[in-house]
């Protein structure tokens, strides 16, 4: 726990610049990242991910030392090249493009591990640290390394910044873009040239094997918080932070720990939460929404069969059993039940021994219910010339949807009729 | 004879990778494969946890579970979270590859596993790993009576299931008309993909065997559109990579399954070459002549 207050109070500079390193590289990959989520590239960014790695080795076997410029500049190459070998075989051979993906980043990465592990048995003594890219280590963002990082980082931010309106336009409607003499291919290529420099600089923190989910996992978290990009992205910044934060700390805690995976475990813990729990989007609200769509039209049958009754007995508020109901309609047992007690809960029935009663609210809602139900189908019958014993089913289903205002609409429209197609009377309350 | 045993691991495993793979590029799935060849890394570390080594058939069986677990999740969050499927795959596949990751650095000490292990894998030491019986007897490398039999049992899964393989892949809405399932095929796919993947992790890691998942049959399929063909061609190619990449690391002095994946990559290329450039040379010889 010590440890805890001694990192997180910042006291330590050399802290403060891996932090500060840690969250500005994870953040700007977030940020790149959103654009390439939204373009449904994320695969892509996997591929580049993986494919860095060789030009890294190179650029270290050419220049003799882990410079981090040179190793930027070898790993941008070497990640444009494997974006520009899976676009070729995509277009001129029947090979489909995730086929292509999956392998370039394999033989890239194969290469990559070649010439690492020829660098490491050579003993070239400051190799140490090389590996580092694979899983990454926050740690030694210190010194040269963080000044380098950090002007990149910032660039892309700017660059997004600048071109906000440009990426949305190209991600969500290239027709419209081209339409407004946006240089579409221009800005396409920016942002693919920004998607390789997100990765070149992530890999210092996350690594190349999992700086994929840096790009993608941060953004597809902010997507179920909010439809707006700008603040879809700027979410994708702060999931991203958060996590560059843990690793910094991690890292700092137990020196011998990869930070990448750490980083990704945290970034997609938040993000299956954003999946579970986000209103409006996440799985559970709307499992909650369907479960609530679904008791309301089951109870709204439940009333339409008990109207149905009442009308051919001429007695809407007689006592009746649910045997009675199930003549009417089929139901299973426990909907049935849950939704008798739900209805008498909120004033539409009332019950004595077992037997249930329509209240005038209820009978009211029943009436409501099958009045849409024959509007609909008279609309079916006059104006889609569907046959009348091909309305039902359809009609059967609208009832619970239908708005008071398109009610309204309908019984204008076809001039408040009496009698359905099945010469049944259409009730108005 | 070590040469000759590495070469036949690496063969073993790079034929039924070629053979699974077929059916994955041919079903548009090969970034699937590569999501589930990373995600069974935690399964096999907590198998190795509690069993104790490596060749336990429940570590295979486990691994099953964990691929189809894991086909199953991309699908849960495409389907019910309407998330875009290249970002359900990439979320699925990094987190779960990410804990296996850490759960081998955490128990680096009670695991003989590295991240080295992971990445390249140690197909190296095959003929040094033997299966020595309780009563002594030394029967050979461990890995090469495991890669033939997940050959074996891969082999058993696509003669017995050659039909439904075939239409699932080919015509799925055919396929169910007659009566086959193929969410029930497109699972057993993914299921023999992480057995397979399982077996390969000791000889090529988990990352390099997507490069024997794809190159070979990606390669095969430039050259050919018959599904027996193809899956013989990438038969052929297994052995060719083999042989190449082994020889490829020794001149170097290289990880072997970098070397093989530096060869699947170069055959790719060459076939590449000569499919697209050949027929246009072709075509200009004959405006030459005509």
């Amino acid at each position: 726990m010590n440890s805890f207050f001694e990192f997180f109070s910042f006291a330590d500079p050399n802290i403060r610049y891996v932090v500060l390193g840690s969250i500005l590289l994870t953040a700007s990959s977030a940020i790149v990242g959103s654009f390439t989520f939204l373009q449904k590239k994320a695969l892509v960014g996997d591929a580049v991910a993986h494919a860095v790695l060789p030009g890294v080795c190179l650029s270290f076997i050419l220049s003799g030392e882990k410079n981090p410029l040179i190793l930027v500049v070898g790993a941008f190459v070497t990640g444009w090249l494997s974006l520009v070998l899976i676009d070729v075989i995509a277009a001129r051979s029947k090979i489909k493009e995730d086929t292509a993906i999956g392998l370039v980043l394999s033989v890239f990465f194969g290469i990559g591990i070649f010439i690492l592990t020829m660098i490491q048995k050579s003993g070239a003594a400051s190799q140490t640290g090389l590996d580092q890219y694979l899983f990454g280590k926050a740690a030694s963002l210190v010194g040269q390394d963080l000044v380098v990082f950090g002007i990149v980082a910032t660039l892309l931010v700017l660059a997004v910044y600048f071109l906000f309106k440009e990426f949305t336009l190209i991600a969500f409607d290239k027709e419209f873009a081209i339409s407004l003499g946006i240089p579409v291919r221009r800005v396409e290529l920016v942002l693919t040239t920004l998607t390789v420099l997100a990765v070149v600089i992530g890999i210092q923190a996350v690594g190349v094997v999992l700086m994929a989910a840096m790009l993608i996992t941060p953004a597809a978290a902010a997507r179920f918080w909010t439809e707006k990009v700008i603040t879809m992205t700027w979410l994708a910044a702060v999931f991203g932070a958060i996590s560059g934060l843990t690793g910094a700390y991690i890292s700092y805690v137990a020196p011998s720990m990869p930070t990448g995976p750490w980083i990704v475990v945290v970034v997609s813990t938040i993000a299956f939460f954003s999946f579970f729990m986000a209103p409006k989007k996440g799985i559970f609200y709307k499992m909650y929404h369907q479960s609530r769509i679904k008791a309301n039209i089951n109870d709204e049958n439940i009333l339409k069969a008990l109207y149905h009754l009442g009308e051919e007995e001429r007695n809407f508020y007689q006592q009746r059993s649910t045997e009675d109901i199930l003549t009417k309609r089929s139901f299973e047992r426990t909907p049935l039940f849950k939704g008798l007690r739900r209805l008498k809960r909120q004033g539409y029935l009332d019950e004595k021994d077992g037997l249930w009663t329509l209240s005038l609210e209820g009978k009211e809602k029943g009436q409501r219910v099958v009045k849409l139900h024959r509007l609909w189908e008279l609309y079916l019958t006059e104006y889609l010339r569907i046959a009348p014993d091909h309305v039902h089913d359809d009609a059967d289903t609208i009832e619970h949807i239908l708005t008071p205002e398109l009610e309204q609409r309908l019984e204008k429209l076809l001039d408040y009729p009496t009698v359905d197609p099945h010469e049944s009377e259409i009730p108005y309350g | 004879m070590e040469a000759l045993q590495i070469i036949l691991a690496g063969s073993l495993v790079a034929i039924t990778c070629g053979l699974l793979g077929c059916y994955l590029i041919l079903r548009k799935m090969a970034m699937v494969g590569d999501a589930i060849s990373h995600a069974v890394l935690p399964g096999i570390v907590i198998a190795f946890l509690i069993s104790g080594s490596r060749d336990s058939v429940i570590m295979l069986l486990g691994a099953g579970l964990i691929g189809i677990f894991t086909t199953f999740l991309i699908e849960f969050f495409h389907k019910r979270g309407r998330l875009q499927t290249d970002a359900s795959i990439g979320v699925t596949f990094t987190w779960l590859f990410a804990i296996g990751v850490i759960l081998i650095s955490a128990y680096a000490g009670k695991v003989d596993l590295d991240q080295d292990c992971v990445l390249y894998g140690e197909i190296a030491y095959v003929p040094i790993d033997l299966w020595i019986t309780k009563s002594g007897t030394i029967l050979g490398p461990r890995v090469l009576y495991i890669a033939s039999g997940v050959l074996v049992i891969i082999l058993v899964f696509i003669v017995l299931g050659y039909k439904e393989l075939f239409l699932t892949t080919f015509d799925p809405a055919y396929a169910a008309a007659i009566g086959i399932s193929t969410t029930l095929w497109h699972y057993l796919l993914m299921g023999a993909v992480s057995i397979t993947t399982v077996a390969s992790f000791e000889s090529v890691g988990a990352i390099l065997v997507v490069a024997l998942l794809i190159a070979p049959p990606a390669t095969a399929y430039l050259l050919t559109e018959d599904l027996k063909k193809m899956m013989i061609l990438s038969t052929l190619l297994g052995v060719l990579i083999s042989i190449t990449g082994y020889y490829l690391a020794a001149a170097f002095d290289g990880p072997i399954a970098g070397g093989m994946a530096t060869m699947a990559g170069v055959f790719f290329a060459l076939a590449f070459v000569f499919t697209t450039t050949a027929p246009r040379l072709k075509r200009s010889i004959k405006t030459e002549k005509g």
